[in-house]
């Protein structure tokens, strides 16, 4: 791939002492210390923080902005963690009056939306089921490649594979092994949260911990899948958190180079016992942590090619601003969208392309529309 | 870029073209990089800065109204079966109301119901200062004008008449975008540019202070936001009576202007950084989260403003479009100091709020009227 001349001026001068050395490190093309990124959580300057995430952008991707055309699956929202992760309100437990399982055939009728849009990924994840076996997603990756095999499948978080490699008796390895025969071409980053041991029991306690997450993650680089790193922001964690946990991604981006992109996730409290205990509702975030979280993330994981602004959980507006700082990724078109929005994010569930499109040219960039592996499709929907 | 052309506008000069193609080049600049230019010719520019806000309550006397703006979703025409006009005690219910919560001003303003006449105002804003005295922010230019044709009165005699009942200040709603050919296509019976301008400079002249708006996304150019932002600036040489400007979006759902799209985040930024450094004479740049929400109205503390603006107890117009973003104190102030400033409650004037004392408003217009 080849990437545009780099333009080496940061747009914004940093107001403070505290933040010179960190922006010429950041101009030098240097790597930035773990007290450098607290630091740019900490500073009020809110624009020079963008301009350097700004610069390592251009670097990495130009003016280039990437979409998907994407549709979500959901098959089951049944969780058994439903009541250790108190940050969520999708999981539910198994008889439940909402409880829902998708058969097969309802998840393949679900799809079916697929043919009638220019859907290029299909984005799989769910609860943790207590009976759905490996085989029912294997067969369900299957069977949507069989119907789709244009469409690439990114499907379930390591905390997923984890979860089927322990009531199957088999491990990890095996499990992806035989979800990539099965035609798996990518893994979505969800349930890393935050790797902090502290936060983990707070928020998400025997959820998968850090150690193993990453071990999926490994596993999977290892095997040739890319998968996407994330960080659930805006809850009990501190900045040193919130860096801790970038910095444990980039490790192991160094070690095997399979992150494609890194998502920090905006927390919603609402319906969720930890918005209920800490007397929460709406948008938990500000604007202004939003797009820190995104443009800290652009200088310090300096090693994953793409950073994405989720607008499901930051509205379209931050979304669009966060492309002047540092973020290259918009999330594409999502059909049916169900987690965020079971936690009261009040966005829409799905947002046309063209109106992508449109926001990437008025933020000053150019569209590019991708597939799952980062290449530009050959006829964008849009033109 | 496209031409940038100065309109012309019924009773006015031109604005200068080569001024007009330089701001109005601005947007071309990096988004960041205006940001920056903005935020270092803010008042509040020092790291730790402050951000004010007020707190008040939006009375809209009357939605009866004959202008038929399209891009408004509020007014009814004249014997509509959902018309209203307020009663003088319904007013005061919702001042008392508005006091008990640590309300400083209320903002007044309704239709152009011409069935009002002057003593209808007078004995309002008497009453009011008699029996629920509180900072009245209130009147738009166009009510004044609507007023003072009804009378065949001229304008300053009606400010005259309002000031000594107890009228306050002015808000700066109606300028809409002070380009005559664009008045023309979103509100055609509503005053033109001159006249925006005439009655603020009267007003200025009577002792009020003002606000200027401004509302884009109207199917106006870049370049005609531009000169909007010049002929506030001239006039603030001028008088020097206009306290902030405010810019928002057109929010067209409900409206006559419906499907309009609305500019994006990214275009509001650079507009409100513009804007500081256009209008650096107005000494406050008010965000607008009513119609940005309260995500990018904080991101805009970076980009040159220093007001939040109003609390809004109750607000009727914009919300009759939809867009409906009203929060708790406490969410407003951490909000602000999430952002990294210190937020300060303010009077109309933008002088702090005085918790000790023992007047119903710290402005100088109301403290006149305790020492005469």
């Amino acid at each position: 791939m080849i990437f545009p001349r780099a333009d080496g001026e940061l747009h914004v001068r940093p107001r403070s002492a505290a933040l010179i050395p960190i922006a010429a490190k950041v101009e030098a093309g240097e790597r930035i210390s773990r007290d450098d990124a607290i630091a740019l959580f900490e500073t009020d300057d809110l624009l020079a923080v963008g301009s350097m995430a700004d610069l390592v952008n251009r670097r990495l991707n130009g003016d280039r902005v990437f979409y998907v055309a994407n549709q979500h699956l959901n098959p089951t929202n049944v969780c058994i963690l439903n009541k250790v992760c108190v940050f969520c309100s999708y999981g539910v437990r198994p008889l439940a009056e909402d409880a829902y399982t998708m058969t097969l055939d309802e998840v393949y009728a679900e799809a079916e939306a697929a043919r009638t849009s220019p859907t290029r990924e299909f984005h799989i994840v769910g609860g943790l089921h207590p009976k759905l076996p490996l085989s029912y997603y294997a067969d369900m990756i299957r069977g949507l490649k069989e119907r789709h095999p244009a469409v690439h499948i990114k499907a379930l978080t390591a905390v997923e594979i984890a979860h089927l490699a322990r009531i199957e008796g088999i491990n990890t390895l095996d499990v992806l092994r035989d979800l990539q025969d099965a035609g798996l071409d990518a893994m979505p980053g969800g349930g890393a949260e935050v790797f902090s041991p502290a936060v983990r029991s707070t928020i998400a306690d025997r959820k998968l911990a850090a150690d193993a997450w990453l071990g999926v993650h490994r596993e999977a680089h290892e095997l040739g899948i890319p998968t996407n790193c994330t960080l659930l922001y805006g809850h009990v964690e501190t900045a040193a958190d919130r860096v801790d946990h970038m910095i444990m991604l980039r490790d192991l981006q160094d070690e095997t180079g399979g992150f494609s992109t890194f998502i920090p996730l905006a927390w919603h409290p609402d319906n969720t016992a930890l918005g209920r205990e800490m007397g929460l509702e709406g948008d938990r975030t500000g604007g202004v942590d939003d797009l820190k979280a995104l443009a800290v993330g652009r200088i310090l994981l300096d090693n994953v090619p793409h950073i994405k602004t989720h607008w499901i959980m930051v509205t379209t507006k931050i979304s669009q601003i966060a492309l002047s700082f540092g973020v290259d990724d918009l999330e594409g078109t999502v059909v049916l969208e169900k987690v965020t929005h079971a936690a009261g994010a009040d966005t829409p569930t799905g947002l046309d392309l063209n109106e992508i499109v449109d926001l990437i040219r008025d933020a000053g960039k150019t569209p590019v529309e991708r597939d799952s592996l980062y290449n530009a499709v050959e006829e964008p929907v849009v033109a | 870029m496209t031409a940038v052309v100065s309109r012309p506008t019924a009773g006015l000069a031109p604005v200068d073209a080569a001024e007009l193609a330089e701001c109005a080049s601005l947007y071309d600049r990096p988004l960041l990089e205006l940001g920056a230019m903005a935020r270092e010719r803010a008042p509040n520019a020092a790291p730790g800065g402050t951000v004010s806000y007020i707190v008040d309550r939006n009375i809209n006397y009357t939605n009866v109204c004959v202008t038929d703006c399209s891009f408004c979703a509020f007014y009814r025409r004249p014997g509509h079966e959902e018309g209203y006009v307020l009663s003088n005690e319904q007013i005061g219910a919702k001042i008392d109301e508005a006091k008990a919560i640590g309300a400083v001003q209320i903002l007044m303003q309704g239709g152009h119901n011409p069935y009002l006449k002057l003593d209808y105002y007078t004995g309002l804003l008497d009453y009011i200062k008699t029996h629920h005295p509180i900072h009245v922010h209130g009147f738009s230019s166009s009510e004044l004008d609507v007023i003072a044709r009804v009378h065949k009165l001229d304008v300053a005699t009606v400010i005259d008449e309002l000031k000594d009942a107890g009228l306050d200040s002015v808000p700066g709603a109606g300028a809409e975008i002070l380009v005559d050919d664009v008045r023309d296509q979103i509100a055609k019976k509503k005053i033109g540019t001159a006249r925006w301008l005439d009655i603020h400079r009267t007003v200025h002249e009577h002792g009020l202070l003002s606000s200027a708006t401004m509302m884009f996304g109207a199917g106006e150019s870049r370049a005609d936001r531009v000169e909007h932002m010049i002929r506030v600036r001239d006039l603030q040489r001028e008088t020097g009576g206009f306290t902030a400007f405010i810019p928002w979006t057109l929010q067209s759902d409900g409206t006559g202007m419906e499907g309009t799209p609305e500019p994006t985040a990214s275009e509001y930024l650079k507009t409100i950084a513009i804007s500081r450094l256009v209008i650096h004479n107005v000494p406050n740049l008010q965000v607008s989260y009513v119609t940005q929400g309260p995500k990018v109205a904080q991101v805009a503390l970076h980009f040159g403003c220093n007001d939040f603006g109003s609390l809004m107890m109750e607000e009727n117009v914009v919300s009759a479009t939809g867009t409906d973003f009203i929060m708790p104190r406490s969410t407003l102030v951490e909000f602000i100091e999430e952002a990294g400033f210190e937020a300060v409650p303010r009077y109309q004037d933008y002088s702090p709020v005085r918790p000790d004392l023992d007047w119903y408003c710290g402005c100088r217009v109301c403290m006149d009227r305790r020492d005469p």
